[in-house]
Order: C-alpha cells, then structure tokens, then sequence
C-alpha cells in the first residue's frame, strides 16, 4: 500500500468511527435530559415556559459536541488537509 | 461536494472575490433593512394598524420578553444587539426554502464573525453596566485560581458557538445533498422541513445564549459591591 491508499483508508474509516461513537455519548445524554425535563413538566406545568428554555439551550449545548464530530468526519471525507498534500505532492512529480 | 458557499465565486478581480456567502449576506441584509424600513415609516399608534406592523411589533415584543426571561433588567438596551443576531439567523435559515439560495450561516466565515461580535459585545456590555474594575474582578469570581479557566471558558465558547450554528447549518445541506442523491422525490421534502425547524431553534439558541453570556457578565454587582467595598460600584441603571 501506498501512501494514497493509506491516508484514504484511514480517513474513511476514522470518519465514520468519530461520527458513530460520537454520537453516542450525546445521544445518551439528550435522552436523559429530554426524560428529565418532561418528568418536571408532569410535575410543574407552571413552570413550563422556564423548563423549556432551559431544556432548549442545555440540548443545543449536548447536541454541539456531537455536531462537533460531525464536522471532524465532514473535514475527513471532502475537505481532508492530509489528502490534499499527497494529491499536491503526486501532481508535482 | 462543497462543504460551505464560499466555494461559489460569482466574481473576481484580482485576490478579490465575491463569492456566494457575501452576495447572499448583503440581500439578506438588504431586505431586512428594507423591510423594516418600509413598515415603520407609516406607524400607527391606533386601533388601526397594517398587519406588517402587527408582524413587526410581534416579532419585537416576543424577543424582548425572551431577552427579560433571561435575566436581564432593561431588555430594550440589549433588543438592537441581540434582536438583530435573532432576525439575521433566523432570516437566513428561513430563506432555504428559496431555490438556488445558499445560506450565508452554513460558511464558517458569518459564524466566526457573529460569534466574534458576541465576544466583543459582551465585556463591553460589562463594562458599561459594572464599570471596568468591577468587571475585571469577574473573571477572578470564586477565588484567583479560577482565573486562566475564566479566561478560557471566554475563548472557547465563542468558539463553541461559531461552530454549533455552522455545524448545523452545514449538516443540514449536506444531508439534503446526500439525499438528493439517493432518494430524490419524498425524503429531501422532509428534511429540508426539519432544517427550517432546526435552523429556528439555532436562531434562537444563539441569540439566547448571547443574551445569556451578558447577562453573566452584567448580573451580581450589587452582592460583589457589598462583599467588596473596595470595588467599584456601577452608577445605578
């Protein structure tokens, strides 16, 4: 294998392993948020107006690493540096 | 694929582009400001009202409460800043549903320069409302040693916040481009609803959390004065 076949490989790979892992934790984590916030809901319905901001902005918060992931296997697949500079390499010789 | 609009260049002279990012930033400011323009200068304080103004004083009165519920004590101080970064996301989410229309959020560039508006608009809200003493001696709030990590939870949530709305808005396309491709008839319909629902909630998370950032910054200065009375105490707002 040559240097090419190894950045691909690995870039393709990697990819999908942050976003799959990656999603994992958030996933988790939102769902127990999401459970928490309604338990509170059923309890206090006054103060939904409070519970769904705050259940808003601490998802937004959780989903950001996740989309952070995202972006890492996004750079990975179309954009990758590492990929680039062999390509760059190859065309000079 | 392209991973943001900056890769569409209308026009170029030199090192000077126009790519699709900008032009699509200045129609977008354009017809915001046109279009407020327009529906305020006939204002009635009447029962009789145009229902573009009724749309407008809708718009504004919700962000004004919203920004209230925050915490802060004058909302209309803070309704310029923090209802511009609301209107200006949401608008340019919402305009998706135009096609051939690229937004202008999905290129890391306009979410790095809101955040860094954030950034900047924050300690200078601070300051104005504690005084610079009073607002430097927030970063050292539990004890000394908290300082560097202040420092660095300054940096890094401009940062988290820049790459949240690109992160989403860039995934959003991206999904829709990677449909388009498999599936073209029902699934990029669908999606292409829910980014219009995601892209609201990004609009409204980021200006909430902007609002909660100086709301951070301006709050407690009445306990922190009492504590320390070698503090500077901000002139009553």
């Amino acid at each position: 294998m040559d240097s090419m076949t190894i950045i691909a490989v690995a870039s393709i790979v990697i990819a999908g392993i942050t976003t799959g892992f990656g999603t994992m934790g958030p996933a988790l984590a939102e769902g127990r948020a999401v459970a928490t916030a309604l338990t509170s809901l059923a309890q206090q319905p006054d103060a939904s107006a409070t519970i769904t901001r705050t259940l808003f902005v601490g998802l937004a918060m959780i989903e950001s690493t996740a989309i952070y992931c995202f972006v890492i296997s996004m750079i990975l697949i179309f954009a990758n540096p590492f990929w680039n500079h062999v390509i760059a390499q190859t065309a000079a010789k | 694929m392209r991973l943001s609009p900056d890769e569409i260049i209308f026009w170029q002279y030199g090192f000077l582009k126009l790519n699709a990012t900008i032009v699509y930033t200045w129609a977008l400011m354009l017809v915001l400001a046109a279009g407020s323009m327009l529906v305020t200068r006939r204002l009635s304080t009447g029962q009789e009202r145009s229902r573009w103004q009724n749309l407008l004083e809708i718009v504004v009165t919700g962000i004004e409460k919203q920004i209230g519920e925050v915490g802060l004590r004058n909302p209309k101080k803070y309704l310029g800043f923090l209802g511009t970064l609301f209107l200006f996301v949401a608008a340019a989410s919402l305009c998706t549903v135009i096609p051939g229309y690229e937004t202008p959020t999905g290129s890391l560039s306009t979410t790095v320069a809101l955040a860094l508006c954030v950034f900047v608009a924050v300690p200078l809200f601070g300051i104005e409302d504690r005084g610079l003493a009073g607002y430097l001696e927030s970063y050292m709030e539990p004890t000394v040693l908290m300082l560097p990590f202040n420092i660095i939870s300054e940096v890094s949530r401009t940062l988290a916040l820049a790459v949240r709305l690109f992160g989403n808005m860039m995934s959003g396309a991206m999904i829709i481009a990677i449909l388009l491709s498999i599936t073209p008839f029902v699934f990029p319909v669908v999606m292409t609803a829910l980014g219009l629902l995601t892209g609201m909630v990004q609009a409204y998370i980021f200006s909430i959390l902007a609002a909660v950032y100086i709301a951070a910054a301006t709050r407690t200065r009445k306990p922190a004065a009492k504590d320390d009375p070698g503090a500077e105490p901000a002139p009553g707002t």
